[in-house]
């Protein structure tokens, strides 16, 4: 049981924020205890501190439309948080998307479909071509682009304010990610994650590999999301650099040799040649 | 072409295949990096004008009725966040935020005024909390800077009068009322009734300069279905154009002070009278 719970410490946090964050949302709805108004989008913490999604607001931009100095506060202070913690912390701690792929994730592994489709036929920059695109369509439309498809706040906006026909979004990412392509969504389409990447490329916190350790069991890329990400592993001990890495540490929990740690990145333990 | 031997055409078959082994073998870098760039923007344009087509129709919808204070509805869609903030600080759960299958731009806020109309707080409190100001809180402001829900503009109530019972001669006058700015924004007129001789029609009138579009009438109205209801205003009003003046009304005059003439232009473009005339008259039909 200690070892169960060990071994699941990190999904258990992960999943303890994701819940929390919709609850705290959906509390100041329901029975207006406003901690956290709004949703993902924008909200409104202790009716003090605005908060918004700095993606939205980019298109918002690219759309026309005049930006408020609450918005830009909001956007800056999400970007700054997650340019330090790792952009796509958002991804694997906060998102509620993220339950549903994981899910997808967790059976494709067990059932076995990773092993009737291993290749996966579809380029993991797809997603910033379609962050491109999103403020393209925005800027000749003159409309946010992304916020009017986004199965994310489709997801999160429902489960605030009510879903309509929002769980057929989920159903499709979920359909999508266990049948069509691996991490589908999250790891190939997703604008915003793609966006995060980009934020927090010079990240603070980061996982960092010891190549003495690993026994080469490969565990740890099996788990993993991005496994682009773990190029390293077995072959060279330095942290994980990639901005596309979501911190979610299920490298970390599935390790069975400590070979996989968080780390701070640029720590004077002798990595000179390892920051780019 | 017949008249090749059986040979010769084996060789030629030979040497066809071998070019086609040719064609097979790896294609330089510089042509795969020209491809793979073909191909992605190929696939580029493909995703962006179905996204483009898809998000055109769906912000199509001139029908939806907005909280108080929001700016014109093309800027409304390019400013509104969907953080669904007014929604949660209406106090009569007047607002929603359109859900996939309301058939509405998603996510954004909206009101159905025959199920729960806007009470027209005075204190709004809808309006200051919008992050992006796509809710406008200089629009409601009275000329003394103080907050006025009759500033508001959501829209127009019309009256269906074929089947307003008012009109019909039965007496009834619930969006009167119901009305919010009582006398002003809807009013009775009165009018003999022919038919019986000796009652009188009290038809409700709305006037668009003070209807804020509350929708408290369309809540109020007694028939099945509401005969006053209120839509948007750019779907309820008409526009004279500029070729129609109240020469009676002065202040209407200036209107045409505004206006840029574009008299003789349009004519230009067009064939004369003229070559019409000589034409056969092909071109009338």
């Amino acid at each position: 049981m200690k070892t169960l719970l060990m071994k699941n410490r990190y999904l258990i946090l992960r999943r303890f924020t994701q819940v929390s964050v919709m609850a705290l949302y959906i509390i100041a709805n329901v029975y207006g205890i406003n901690i956290l108004m709004g949703n993902l989008s924008s909200s409104m913490f202790l009716g003090l501190v605005p908060l918004s999604d700095p993606y939205a607001v980019m298109q918002m931009f690219a759309a026309g439309a005049i930006l408020t100095f609450d918005v830009i506060i909001g956007a800056l202070i999400i970007m700054i948080f997650y340019a330090i913690v790792g952009g796509r912390v958002f991804c694997s701690w906060v998102c509620p998307v993220n339950i549903i792929t994981d899910l997808a994730n967790y059976l494709r592994r067990t059932l076995g479909f990773n092993q009737i489709q291993k290749k996966q036929p579809a380029s993991r920059n797809i997603r910033y071509w379609v962050i491109a695109l999103s403020v393209i369509i925005s800027f000749i439309l003159g409309i946010t682009a992304f916020e009017f498809i986004s199965p994310i706040s489709m997801v999160h906006r429902g489960l605030i304010f009510g879903l309509g026909l929002g769980w057929a979004a989920m159903l499709i990412i979920f359909l999508f990610d266990l049948f069509v392509l691996k991490n589908g969504w999250c790891g190939h389409i997703c604008p915003l994650g793609g966006f995060y990447s980009l934020v927090g490329k010079f990240s603070l916190i980061r996982v960092k590999h010891d190549a003495d350790k690993c026994t080469a069991c490969m565990k740890c890329k099996e788990v993993c999301p991005e496994m682009q990400v773990l190029h390293m592993v077995a072959k060279e001990s330095k942290p994980v650099l990639s901005g596309e890495c979501t911190n979610c540490a299920r490298c970390i929990e599935v390790c069975d040799d400590d070979a996989l740690i968080f780390s701070i990145r640029n720590k004077k333990n002798g990595e000179k040649n390892e920051i780019n | 072409m017949s008249n090749i031997n059986p040979h010769e055409k084996k060789q030629k078959l030979k040497k066809e295949m071998k070019s086609n082994v040719t064609k097979k073998e790896p294609i330089s870098s510089r042509r795969r990096f020209f491809l793979d760039m073909g191909r992605a923007v190929g696939l580029a344009t493909l995703g962006g004008l179905t996204w483009s087509a898809y998000v055109d129709e769906v912000s199509a919808s001139k029908l939806t009725l907005r909280p108080p204070g929001a700016l014109k509805e093309e800027d409304f869609l390019a400013t509104c966040i969907k953080c669904g903030m007014c929604v949660e600080a209406c106090p009569f759960d007047t607002l929603s935020l359109a859900k996939p299958g309301d058939n509405k731009p998603l996510g954004t806020p909206y009101f159905i005024p025959r199920e729960i109309p806007c009470y027209m707080c005075p204190d709004i409190p809808c309006v200051p909390v919008c992050p992006t100001g796509a809710l406008d809180i200089m629009s409601l402001k009275s000329d003394k800077k103080e907050l006025d829900i009759n500033q508001a503009d959501m829209g127009l109530a019309v009256i269906d009068d074929e089947n307003c019972i008012a009109f019909w001669g039965i007496q009834c006058d619930a969006c009167y009322r119901a009305c919010p700015i009582l006398g002003e924004a809807i009013t009775i007129e009165y009018e003999k009734n022919e038919r019986t001789g000796k009652h009188s029609f009290m038809k409700p009138v709305v006037h668009s300069d003070t209807c804020t579009g509350c929708g408290l009438c369309e809540r109020a109205c007694v028939t099945e279905k509401a005969a006053i209801f209120v839509l948007p205003r750019e779907i309820a009003l008409g526009h004279a154009g500029n070729y129609y003046i109240k020469g009676w009304d002065k202040d209407d005059e200036k209107r045409l002070s505004e206006t840029v003439s574009t008299e003789g232009q349009e004519t230009k473009k067009g064939k004369s009278a003229l070559d019409t005339l000589n034409s056969g008259m092909e071109d009338l039909y």
